[in-house]
């Protein structure tokens, strides 16, 4: 079993086109890692040059926003589902 | 362009003045990998602000998940300027621009700025427009309003015995 992991349209040029991608790692930053490892491209998209989690993009671990959960951090394991996600906010 | 049917316009304009003088926000769904704005969602504006909208994040990942089980997309993204001009803000296009935002997306922007207290009455100026945002660059295009979706769009397919 594999933590899976659904990827927003944007971002399936990284996937060959599939919407889920499974991969594995004991925490987010892991995980992405790993992800970047078969999925190229992957964690520049998601990460910063700073290591943190770019701030328009939204990652949830099961239903819980990782923003709360220890960003990066956060634990991950077997069977969870992560999803990714687009942050939709602006201004005048 | 972005093709929209009437009801939908309108809602979207009802949407805006209903929540004057916050910012109001949500996306109009359709099949994915179409152009076609189908079903209107508003969504709750958690900043609750005349100057910033968001969409919470729970509400966000239940939005993308019921759109996901029903193979659509956010065709459209719009939101209401309540003071400034129907065009994207600087903060409007950072977010657009967003590593895994979708440059397909039309952003639709009202703006009820001149409608002050007459908020709901007919002949409230409400500006509507939409927009390409993508990678920090805001091309505006033509917004199409056919009176209804299904049958405005071309080309049909008619069968001859």
């Amino acid at each position: 079993m594999a933590i899976e992991v659904r990827i927003p349209t944007i971002l399936r040029t990284h996937t060959g086109g599939n919407k889920t991608v499974s991969g594995s790692g004991a925490t987010l930053s892991a995980l992405i890692d790993d992800l970047d490892a078969q999925h190229s491209g992957l964690k520049n998209r998601l990460v910063t040059e700073e290591g943190k989690l770019h701030r328009f993009v939204n990652v949830y671990v099961n239903d819980e926003d990782v923003r709360f959960t220890g960003a990066l951090d956060t634990q991950v394991k077997d069977g969870d589902s992560v999803t990714i996600l687009p942050a939709v906010a602006g201004g005048c | 362009m972005l093709r929209i049917d009437r009801a939908t316009y309108d809602a979207i304009v009802a949407h805006a003045r209903e929540d004057h003088p916050d910012e109001a926000c949500g996306v109009v769904a359709g099949p994915e990998g179409t152009e076609r704005p189908e079903r209107f969602i508003p969504m709750l504006n958690a900043a609750r602000s005349p100057t910033f909208y968001e969409f919470d994040s729970a509400d966000l990942l239940r939005l993308y998940r019921e759109m996901d089980d029903r193979d659509e997309w956010p065709v459209v993204v719009y939101h209401s300027h309540t003071a400034t001009e129907a065009y994207p803000s600087r903060t409007d296009v950072g977010y657009a621009s967003g590593p895994a935002a979708d440059p397909r997306t039309h952003y639709v922007l009202v703006s009820t700025r001149h409608h002050e207290k007459q908020t709901g009455l007919v002949g409230d100026d409400v500006e509507f427009r939409s927009f390409r945002i993508v990678d920090g660059e805001v091309s505006e295009e033509e917004v199409e309003i056919v009176e209804s979706y299904l049958f405005g769009h071309s080309p049909t397919t008619v069968v001859y015995d």
